[in-house]
């Protein structure tokens, strides 16, 4: 047991920001708009952050997959307490079409290589919504899965998962290793302070190509178009309940 | 038990008003009318430095008894509805929140409000009511502290709700037009998506309109980069109190012909005309926009921070405000904030706003890490995701929504030699003692304006006497003014001499009486009774 941890953390559109569709439709734009760490992979390094606090882990590692400015996002999951970072260099039409398949058989050579315990990831990324990169990752290493867990403990040599399901909750107990991945109710992040900011422009960064873990990051998928979702239509305001019936009648409604 | 024995027990002052009253001056007796030449003569004598007519001592902000103006009739409502079909509003519960101001604690009994759309329309319900010597209390996003949005009797209230379109804009000078009832919130909205801001920003940004702000002009957060309302804003269309519609709308940066009126307009708080169109200059919306937030052990200390801050961060500053730990443990139980950092003392919110995100990270960061290494500051952090600025933002945005859950708030917006700031805090909670339940600091630090609150379960006679005059003759001895943004309203249009000289309020009378002759303009709020 290595007690190692590698999280997974994915450089998004800020959530708050407003998405725009490039002209040519083939997807939305990305040039100078504000990036920041995927929400869920932030409660994924909270998570594995606390488990070191709690001496259950001894390491954490971030990994991120992407161009240099993935390295921000690293230095942030840094700051909030990881050891230290991997980037794996992707970049260009590479980049654009790097999808869950791809980073999933990433994961699995760096889990191989590093000797990690476990992999915690964000459940899913606000930019494709996927939701698939834990559960691939999982099946390539033939590891158990405990996905959209809410509560995560250890129980001797085993995790016991807590997971958000349509139904409820539902508890189950995995071996190690295995690959979790975090749901809203998980954690609330901290907020990276000041002396860990200073501190973990220290942590050491390491470069690794795909090429170098035996991964094509040639995609199988291409992207036709990307469309705006339509206009939402003004409503109608009418003046008495006659006029109501009247207007539901012309719409068939009634 | 005659009207004498009630009449010795109140305020020597308080008796010369209540004889105005004419229900009671033929009870009055011989020794009473004795008491009323003495006390007049008292007043008049002390009329220029007094607080003022029509409020008693222990409460000055209070409303002097209604002027003679006319009371709305079936005519001029008839009127109304002809010119504003479907806008003129009488139901009662439309009126409720209308009639009462933001904080809950002044509320008037008007029984019209009106919503024109058009300058003209404002126009002509000013000629009007002019004619008919109707009073009028302009009312924007009623956001107001001082008691200066809502009417104090049965004023006919005068919404720009409706008034809310954007004339133009010019994407080369940044010159926005607009109709005075636009909402600020909107309008930073409309300028994002043309890459340019709002050169203010305020806690009330959602509700306000920008006649509103222009009317009190308001301060706010980026004060300190962009300069106050009276530089920004580069023309005004605004209707006089007999109707005129005097249309400086100018949107030049240079313009020296003649006196410059609007700077009448820009703080008269709605009783010089009101405003119902505004042209300002928008800044272009920065690239980088970073947040930090910061905790100091002492004032001292938040002081030199600031120096170190100026210093380091000079050019790409754009706030710097702060707040005490009486504020953080309001949001935290009231409104279930998470204090980001260690528990201290005193926080301080930067922002820092520049066209380039690579060098300002690195100005912030050589910042952050001198005055972490020379103890300066004890903990911080810092955000650049637009969610995380927001919620630090909210840390001190929210400070006066957290307030309102404690009671009744005693609001003081104080400017100080920045030094002072914290002393009159100080001050205050050991001259009140367990009288009030919480007395805060807060505010924008690097402006010199301290936002000192003080809270009780509910309204006390006994406390507000304990704090006023106190604060403002402590603020008067340091020179410093005793609204330094939320305006005098009703609320502390009394004080005005603390800050003023008499021969300059005398002035602001003339001014206003040639302005509006009548008087019908917002009565009652601004200029101290005593200037009739």
């Amino acid at each position: 047991m290595s007690g190692r941890v590698l999280v997974g953390v994915k450089r998004v559109i800020d959530y708050a920001v407003k998405i725009r569709v490039k002209p040519d439709r083939t997807g939305v734009v990305t040039d100078g708009v504000k990036h920041s760490m995927n929400p869920f992979c932030e409660i994924a390094v909270e998570e594995a952050v606390k488990l070191k606090e709690k001496k259950l882990v001894k390491e954490v590692v971030a990994v991120s997959c992407g161009p240099q400015q993935v390295q921000e996002t690293i230095r942030t999951a840094l700051a909030m307490g990881a050891d230290r970072g991997i980037h794996v260099e992707v970049s260009g039409k590479d980049y654009e079409t790097l999808g869950p398949l791809q980073v999933s058989k990433i994961f699995a050579a760096l889990a191989k290589k590093e000797q990690a315990d476990l992999i915690i990831l964000g459940k899913q990324a606000i930019d494709d919504d996927c939701n698939q990169t834990g559960q691939m990752t999982a099946a390539l290493l033939d590891w158990p899965q405990g996905t959209f867990a809410s509560e995560v403990s250890f129980e001797a040599d085993k995790l016991k998962v807590v997971r958000e399901i349509d139904g409820g909750l539902e508890t189950i107990k995995i071996n190690l290793p295995a690959v979790v991945t975090a749901d809203l109710r998980l954690n609330t992040p901290r907020y990276a302070t000041l002396p860990n900011i200073m501190k973990a422009k220290k942590k050491k960064i390491a470069n690794v190509k795909p090429a170098d873990l035996g991964v094509d990051v040639c995609s199988r998928l291409e992207v036709l178009k990307v469309d705006e979702p339509p206009q939402r239509q003004a409503g109608v305001k009418v003046e008495t309940v006659e006029d109501l019936v009247g207007k539901l009648k012309e719409a068939g409604r009634v | 038990m005659g009207i004498f024995q009630r009449f010795a027990r109140l305020p020597l002052k308080s008796r010369y008003i209540w004889c105005l009253s004419s229900q009671y001056s033929t009870d009055l007796t011989a020794v009473d009318r004795a008491l009323i030449v003495r006390s007049s003569q008292l007043i008049q004598h002390r009329c220029v430095h007094s607080r003022g007519l029509g409020a008693s001592p222990g409460n000055p902000g209070a409303a002097p008894p209604r002027l003679p103006f006319s009371r709305v009739t079936h005519e001029d409502l008839a009127f109304f509805r002809t010119l504003l079909p479907g806008r003129t509003i009488t139901d009662p519960d439309l009126l409720k929140s209308s009639n009462v101001d933001w904080l809950k604690t002044v509320e008037g009994n008007s029984e019209v409000l009106l919503r024109p759309k058009t300058t003209e329309e404002v126009s002509q319900i000013l000629r009007y009511c002019n004619e008919r010597n109707l009073a009028v209390c302009p009312q924007g996003g009623n956001t107001g502290l001082v008691g200066g949005s809502v009417p104090v009797f049965d004023e006919i209230i005068l919404s720009t709700s409706l008034m809310n379109q954007v004339i133009t804009f010019d994407n080369i000078s940044g010159i926005l037009t607009c109709q005075a009832g636009c909402v600020l919130e909107n309008l930073s909205n409309y300028l994002e998506e043309k890459d340019f801001i709002m050169p203010l920003d305020l806690g009330a940004k959602g509700s306000c309109h920008i006649g509103g702000n222009v009317s009190t002009n308001a301060g706010g957060l980026r004060l300190l980069r962009y300069g106050s309302l009276r530089g920004t804003v580069l023309g005004l269309e605004v209707v006089l109190a007999d109707g005129r519609i005097l249309n400086c709308l100018a949107t030049l940066r240079k313009d020296n012909t003649g006196y410059d009126l609007k700077q009448l307009f820009i703080g008269s708080e709605g009783t010089l005309g009101v405003i119902t169109a505004v042209s300002i200059l928008c800044p272009r919306k920065p690239k980088a926009v970073n947040v930090a937030f910061l905790g100091c052990s002492s004032f001292q200390q938040l002081l030199e921070t600031f120096q170190c801050c100026r210093g380091m961060l000079g050019e790409i500053l754009s706030a710097f405000e702060f707040l005490d730990a009486s504020c953080m443990s309001l949001l935290e139980k009231h409104l279930k904030l998470t204090n980001p950092i260690t528990e201290s003392p005193f926080y301080i919110v930067i922002e820092t706003a520049g066209s380039n995100a690579a060098h300002d990270e690195e100005k912030l960061h050589k910042f952050l890490e001198e005055v972490m290494t020379s103890s300066l500051v004890t903990d911080g952090t810092v955000a650049t995701e637009a969610t995380k600025i927001k919620a630090l933002w909210s840390l001190r945005e929210r400070v006066t929504e957290a307030l309102t859950h404690e009671g009744y708030t005693y609001k003081y917006d104080i400017s100080l030699p920045v030094e002072k700031i914290y002393d009159l805090v100080q001050d205050m909670r050991g001259h009140l003692g367990d009288r009030a339940k919480n007395v805060v600091g807060y505010g924008h630090v690097g402006d010199g304006n301290l936002h000192l609150n003080i809270t009780s379960p509910s309204k006390d006679p006994a406390l507000l006497a304990a704090i006023e005059p106190y604060v403002y003759e402590w603020t008067s001895k340091w020179k410093g003014s005793i609204s330094a943004e939320h305006g005098l309203g009703l609320k502390k249009r009394n004080y005005i001499y603390y800050s003023k000289p008499s021969e300059a309020v005398a002035l602001m009378g003339s001014i206003k009486a040639m302005l509006d002759p009548k008087g019908i303009l917002n009565p009652y709020k601004t200029l101290p009774d005593n200037i009739h």
